[in-house]
């Protein structure tokens, strides 16, 4: 049913990568993000290869849930393909009439691929060990020194936090009123386009009404212990730096500083 | 007329790691004319097993016949099979929508393809059964009435059904005393009437004990006790408390008296009937 859905797709578990802290997991995903973008010979794939599955490894995460990370986008993947495929011009490989495909386009193409493909595993990994509510401090805290110029770090983080908050709560809402319609001799699934928008109503109806009334009671609550904006507030789980980032950093520098070195000094 | 609950088991979310087991191997027969009463401690597998009764959810194993049709079927047998089992949820008025009460009411019939003369009838049927005056309420907004008055309108909305079982969960949830036995005095009446066999899921041992005519003790996705509800709080009560269930208050109070010695009849589910006898005891009997 639609509570099946896990958000965020937090995979629970205790590993080297699950007990970072987020604000190092954020940075190092996007630093070997770019990195990613270094790599430009075969050396040099291998290397992230390695270094992902390494990570992969470390997380605990079955590569098959990070398989199922990158499924859903397997339409923008053979698109790449394709479109590199089709139009590097180069040395001719097989021509058909008017178009032909070249040795460099098949090369690139099967490149620009694996570059997606590793960019969308490896940043899985940051929401296979990061549960959501932690990640959320963890762009929280990222972001409080932009406050300066104006960016409100810390309603951004209340308000994402308020969202994943609730969610799972509307989902099985969600699920229960259906239910409770289809007992009624509802039917949600069938019909056109129109006749489907229009047994929407009665679902629909009843979780504005209950989202609106949540919505309410959770201001009241919120006031009733004083909360009054993120100025001054102290937290409950402060984040701190420990020696699994200092490593993980060290190991992103270490194979970034190789892939720059493999692309310009090789 | 009856649910036959072959053996299921119902697992949530299998093959993730929030796989959890809600239901294993429950196997009973619930006979048209019963009152079955339904107890167990929160998570113990009750809103699972109902929502199995009326197709809304399917079993990981088994099956659930409704007078031998497997509801999990797609048959328009099954599906008319399905509403014959009505399903009343918890804090039913938030299932609501239409700008009417009549309307609202009208949901399931329409929804099953009855004409509009059958439509208006069960609306006028199912409003008088559940103590709404037509003229009153039927052109108000069900979001005007007040919480006892709109859960009444969202149980007619299933009575409108013409179940031949109706499935209640916790139907006095939230309602203050005299909503509460309101709503128990007209299940009770119903029920007599010979509308429909109910399932009755509460909290509310008294309730049960006054009400049901079957009890069914959940615990940990298993059905640990079914029988006669007066037989099992007398004696399993050992059972009850390691299923996070209590007897009734008054059948504690009435066994405690007993264990001291003082004739009284343990199996009175009133609590008059309960005190005449004492008094009576008291008042023949040497003064203790």
């Amino acid at each position: 049913m639609l509570t099946d859905i896990t958000l965020g797709q937090y995979y629970p578990g205790n590993s080297f990568l699950h007990r970072m802290d987020p604000r190092a997991k954020i940075l190092c995903t996007m630093i070997f993000i770019v990195a990613i973008f270094l790599a430009n010979s075969l050396w040099s794939y291998l290397l992230v290869t390695a270094f992902i599955l390494a990570s992969i490894a470390v997380s605990g995460v079955p590569v098959k849930m990070v398989a199922k990370a990158v499924k859903p986008l397997w339409i923008i993947l053979v698109f790449t393909l394709l479109i590199h495929v089709l139009t590097t011009p180069g040395t001719p490989l097989v021509s058909f009439g008017w178009f032909s495909i070249s040795e460099e386009g098949v090369r690139n193409g099967i490149l620009m691929t694996l570059r997606l493909v590793y960019l969308i595993a490896f940043s899985s990994l940051l929401t296979y060990t990061t549960s959501p509510i932690v990640l959320t401090d963890g762009i929280e805290a990222l972001l409080t020194p932009w406050k300066r110029v104006g960016v409100p770090a810390h309603e951004l983080a209340m308000m994402m936090t308020i969202a994943l908050r609730f969610i799972p709560t509307l989902l099985e809402e969600t699920d229960r009123i259906m239910k409770a319609q289809s007992s009624r001799g509802a039917d949600f699934t069938t019909g056109n386009l129109w006749q489907r928008a229009k047994s929407m109503v009665p679902l629909l109806v009843p979780l504005f009404i209950s989202a609106f009334r949540r919505a309410d009671d959770l201001a009241t609550a919120m006031e009733a212990r004083c909360y009054r904006g993120g100025e001054g507030r102290t937290k409950m789980h402060q984040l701190l730096y420990t020696w699994r980032d200092g490593a993980a950093f060290a190991a992103v520098a270490v194979v970034t500083a190789a892939l720059a070195g493999m692309r310009w000094f090789l | 007329m009856s649910i036959r609950v072959e053996n299921i088991t119902y697992v949530y979310g299998g093959g993730t790691p929030y796989e959890k087991t809600a239901l294993s191997g429950v196997d009973l027969t619930i006979e048209k004319g019963e009152f079955v009463g339904i107890i167990g401690h929160t998570g113990s597998g009750k809103s699972t097993l109902i929502q199995h009764l009326n197709g809304l959810i399917h079993p990981t194993e088994g099956r659930v016949l409704v007078d031998g049709v497997d509801l999990a079927g797609k048959s328009r047998e099954a599906a008319a099979k399905r509403h014959t089992v009505g399903m009343v949820f918890q804090y039913p008025e938030q299932q609501l929508f239409e700008e009417t009460v009549a309307q609202d009411i009208a949901f399931g019939p329409r929804n099953l393809g009855c004409s509009e003369e059958e439509v208006d009838a069960r609306v006028h049927e199912a409003m008088s059964f559940v103590g709404l005056d037509y003229e009153t309420y039927a052109g108000r907004s069900p979001f005007r009435l007040s919480g006892g008055q709109m859960r009444r309108v969202a149980i007619a909305g299933v009575i409108a059904m013409k179940p031949d079982f109706l499935i209640l969960d916790e139907p006095s949830a939230g309602l203050d005393p005299v909503g509460r036995r309101e709503i128990f005095s007209q299940i009770r009446k119903w029920y007599e009437e010979g509308a429909f066999s109910v399932i009755l899921v509460s909290h509310n041992m008294d309730d049960i004990a006054k009400l049901a005519t079957r009890l069914l003790v959940m615990n940990h996705g298993r059905c640990i006790l079914d029988g006669d509800p007066m037989d099992i709080f007398l004696h399993h009560r050992e059972e009850l408390e390691a299923a996070g269930v209590d007897v009734p208050p008054l059948t504690k109070t009435l066994l405690y008296l007993k264990g001291r010695g003082i004739p009284v009849p343990e199996r009175a589910v009133a609590c008059e009937e309960a005190a005449n006898a004492l008094a009576k005891t008291l008042k023949g009997g040497k003064s203790c």
